[in-house]
């Protein structure tokens, strides 16, 4: 098959077939990263701006390691060395980029929906680093492709999301993307928490973290914004670690050869007792170094075929 | 409009081919050592391993085989539609190896200049060489093969397919002129 | 001066007609309703086929001026009116400086006396600078020419202050239109709160935020006795609770606007700003529930809560866009869509755009009783028009149904029996 998207918005309008394109594709760039000499010449000569609105360590460098393991020029523009501050709008600071000829644009926002926005009004790729609270493709793309890596598929398992569904983009897009590719996706956090409708999304809720990691293949932690304590969504941190904190004891509860995954960073002793941080279940550094794989498979994707002379 | 079809090569004689080619490359290379193949995916990847079976039956010891991709290497990135990435599997060091090529059908020349990108990039070999099934000419670069198993003049819009059965082994070389 | 409507289906909900009538304006009032009229030499305009009714009120309108005339002001704001066969509107008091003192209301009623398309009748202030914390001069502003108080846009949150606006209102008989909104409750959301926030990623404004709200100003105005009116009723909750008020004898009132009747929530997929209005679009249970509130009598009106916004502060990630949509132009086929739909019959919509919401602000339009003022819209309740940005009078742009198909157009409209619209 052949897969020639223009931008990366969302899973949510990914089929599995193309899901697993991506995913195959990443499987080969993998190999990349392990060479003595870390490039490929695939993409020389395309330039790709990482557009954060939001820190992101992690991710941003992520998706720059990818853009130079691909011989394409990376440029990083953060939110505060950008005019944004300034009080420019999200579509001058978007076309006054553009007018550079960028050929990918890898953006990270604070507002949900505003890469779709950006892709409507521009000529050239977006790819979303993270909208919000809305989607955030290439982390679940990484998360899919470690579990394909240590569970050989994805069909037929049981993955366990726990922490705050609400702000999460991360379990938006894992929802679409593993319930795509044939697993069974519960969620689970306080009341406060999981936002209403979320089943609609093709999950199983629940609000007790022993009965959602019960036989569970994979167990997937959400980092607790430490600032929303006190506020009105949960008491404290310590209260949230003795009920939605994952620990051995409640690990025992899913399956004997369960992973356990965390997008980062983690918070020791809150969401994740260091025990399970360290032991030898948790696949958490795979991730990361997945996510490299996964975003060059992204942008070459994105860069081929003959679409950007298009429009 | 009718395509027609002629057989280059049947199974025979590609498998007559193949073996010669064995034997010439020994002899060039007197003998196995720091020999190693590559075969450019997917054609020639199973040529490849064809072309190892033999090595080894005739030198009774075993050549390390691997398979490159050369799709990250390709210059046409923007005028096609993506294709799909392979793995490039060499589980050896290539430094100071002799390397032997090996691709199905020899044409303009770019997927042998991308496969020689590739193999640079994973260490400085003592020297490569080319083994081909078919060559039909109309080069674009400066790419000659060593090793050749039919040199066959082309017109440009004519096709070469090479046919491979389920267990990748070459069955016969087509000339499809439409 | 004599005009001669001729021919049409007259409906006046007020007087119980409708029937084939001409009617004849003499100086710019109603003369006389009657078959065949005869009256000799005068400017005759043919209503064949045509509804002829009163000029539409709508009673929430946002003009913008004084000090936003970049959205809209009050000569472009009643010229969107009249095409939309608007004849009388009320305009709310959230302009730069508010309406919370005589000279900006006197400058609204003398500009639009003199340069408006529409007869305009402002709304006051409820309290100084819609801060909350003093009342405003309600006397003196109702002499000046304010129908009705509201800090909309802005719900008043202190109990005791809404409890001394009802009762101080009531002194002069003036209702008090509330904006029923908990903003505890809303805390920062963008759109209504339910699956479809959640996959947006949008943070929701849950239901209960207007039913807490609203609930409390009924309770209010029944303790007090003061006259309300509860803006845009977007929720099951605040109609069943208008209903219940109602039976129970409190003096309340309410309306709804064409969006929330119209759509759901659904809209905003695709980060829609034309979907972003206060109160959000809401759940379909919610548009069924404000349908049959419309259809039961319990809404009294319908009111576009036209709220023109530039482009600039509808084009931008939706989190941050303005909002609310402009509506008078589209007012008139969004509610004879209702009668097509069977949620209304026809003079029963014309009732909720004419008679009675002239009734809650106590003017005496809506009607086209003999001597009342001839305010009269020419309706084609069967003709076809595709909604134009280029064709809007209003200065903004900013509506969900650009480019959507409309049946049923205003071909005329006389204000005090001059022609202040027309388009075939």
């Amino acid at each position: 098959m052949s897969f020639n998207p223009k931008h990366i918005l969302g899973i949510k309008d990914l089929s599995a077939d193309e899901i697993n394109f991506i995913l195959d594709t990443a499987d080969s760039f993998k190999e990349i990263n392990t060479r003595d000499i870390k490039k490929v010449p695939t993409l020389r000569g395309k330039t790709i701006v990482n557009l954060f609105f939001e820190a992101s360590t992690r991710t941003r460098t992520s998706f720059e390691i990818a853009g130079k393991r691909l011989s394409a020029d990376t440029v990083n523009i953060s939110a505060s060395s950008s005019s944004v501050v300034k009080g420019e709008t999200l579509e001058d600071t978007a076309q006054n980029i553009e007018a550079m000829h960028p050929d990918i644009i890898v953006m990270r926002h604070s507002a949900s929906g505003s890469c779709d926005y950006l892709a409507e009004r521009l000529n050239c790729s977006v790819i979303n680093a993270g909208d919000g609270t809305h989607e955030h493709p290439s982390q679940a793309l990484l998360d899919a492709f470690t579990i394909r890596q240590h569970k050989g598929a994805i069909e037929g398992l049981t993955v366990t999301i726990a922490g705050d569904i609400t702000h999460s983009r991360v379990v938006r897009s894992n929802i679409y993307c593993l319930k795509k590719l044939g697993a069974k996706v519960r969620i689970a956090g306080p009341r406060t928490m999981v936002p209403p409708g979320i089943e609609k999304l093709g999950c199983e809720v629940y609000y007790n973290l022993k009965e959602a990691v019960t036989d569970a293949d994979c167990v997937m932690m959400l980092r607790i914004q430490r600032e929303r304590q006190g506020a009105t969504l949960i008491p404290s941190v310590r209260e949230y670690a003795r009920y939605f904190g994952l620990n051995e004891e409640k690990l025992k509860l899913a399956k004997k050869d369960a992973i356990v995954m965390h997008p980062g960073p983690i918070n020791r002793g809150v969401e994740l007792a260091s025990a399970v941080a360290d032991g030898s279940q948790n696949v958490i550094l795979d991730q990361v170094e997945n996510g490299v794989a996964v975003r060059m498979a992204l942008l070459y994707l994105v860069a081929g075929g003959e679409k950007l002379q298009q429009d | 409009m009718e395509t027609e079809t002629i057989e280059i090569l049947d199974n025979d004689g590609i498998n007559r081919a193949l073996t010669r080619i064995a034997h010439e490359i020994l002899e060039k290379n007197k003998g196995s050592e720091d020999l190693v193949l590559i075969g450019i995916r997917t054609g020639g990847a199973y040529l490849a391993t064809e072309l190892h079976k033999k090595l080894t039956q005739i030198e009774g010891q075993d050549i390390p085989l691997g398979m490159i991709d050369v799709t990250m290497y390709r210059d046409d990135l923007a005028s096609r539609n993506n294709l799909a990435v392979g793995q490039t599997d060499i589980s050896f060091p290539v430094s100071n190896k002799k390397i032997i090529l090996v691709d199905d059908v020899l044409f303009t020349g770019r997927t042998i200049r991308a496969a020689m990108d590739a193999v640079m990039d994973l260490g400085r070999p003592q020297n490569m060489q080319l083994a081909i099934l078919v060559d039909r000419g109309h080069r674009e670069l400066p790419i000659r093969p060593d090793f050749i198993g039919r040199n066959l003049p082309t017109a440009r819009n004519e096709q070469i397919e090479v046919d491979f059965d389920e267990k990748n082994i070459p069955q016969a070389v087509f000339l499809l002129r439409s | 001066m004599k005009i001669l409507v001729k021919s049409g289906r007259v409906i006046d909900p007020a007087n119980k007609i409708d029937e084939k009538l001409d009617i004849l304006i003499v100086d710019g009032k109603i003369a006389e309703l009657a078959a065949n009229i005869d009256a000799g030499d005068c400017e005759v305009i043919n209503a064949a086929g045509l509804l002829v009714t009163p000029g539409l009120v709508d009673i929430h309108v946002h003009l913008r001026d004084p000090g936003q005339e970049y959205k809209e002001d009050i000569i472009s704001g009643t010229r969107a009116a009249a095409a939309g066969g608007v004849t009388s509107i009320a305009c709310m008091p959230n302009t730069s400086p508010v309406n919370d003192n005589l000279a900006v209301t006197k400058y609204i009623i003398s500009k639009a006396r003199e340069q408006g398309s529409a007869n305009v009748f402002p709304i006051g202030c409820v309290t100084k600078g819609m801060k909350g914390e003093i009342l405003s001069e309600m006397g003196e502003l109702q002499e000046g020419g304010c129908v009705g108080f509201s800090d909309d846009g802005l719900p008043i949150k202190d109990g005791e202050m809404m409890r001394r606006a009802l009762e101080y209102a009531a002194t002069f008989d003036a209702p008090i239109f509330t904006h029923a909104e908990d903003l505890s409750l809303v805390a920062g959301g963008a759109m209504n709160e339910g699956s479809v926030s959640t996959e947006l990623g949008l943070k929701g404004i849950p239901w209960v935020a207007e039913d807490a709200a609203t609930a409390r100003e009924i309770m209010l105005a029944e303790f007090t006795g003061g006259r309300l009116h509860v803006c845009h009723v977007s929720t099951k909750g605040s109609v069943e609770l208008v209903r219940q008020a109602k039976a129970r004898g409190v003096r309340v009132t309410c309306e709804a606007t064409p969006h929330h009747f119209m759509l759901t929530d659904e809209a905003v997929r695709g980060y829609n700003t034309n979907a972003k209005m206060n109160p959000p679009l809401r759940s379909q249970v919610d548009v069924d529930a404000v349908r049959a509130g419309l259809a039961d009598g319990t809404i009294d009106a319908i009111a576009t809560d036209h709220a023109p916004h530039h482009r600039d502060e509808k084009n931008v990630e939706f989190a941050i866009a303005m909002n609310g949509i402009i509506g008078l132009e589209t007012l008139l086929p969004l509610s004879l869509k209702l009668v097509g739909e069977k949620v209304l019959s026809l003079t029963q919509a014309i009732a909720l755009t004419t008679c009675r919401p002239a009734d809650i602000l106590g003017i005496d339009r809506g009607t086209l009783s003999v001597g009342a003022v001839a305010d009269i819209v020419l309706i084609n309740p069967n003709k076809e028009w595709t909604v134009k940005a280029e064709e809007l009078q209003s200065k903004s742009k900013n509506s969900p149904w650009i480019g959507a198909t409309m049946k049923g157009l205003a071909v005329k409209t006389l204000l005090a029996g001059k022609v202040v619209h027309s388009r075939d």
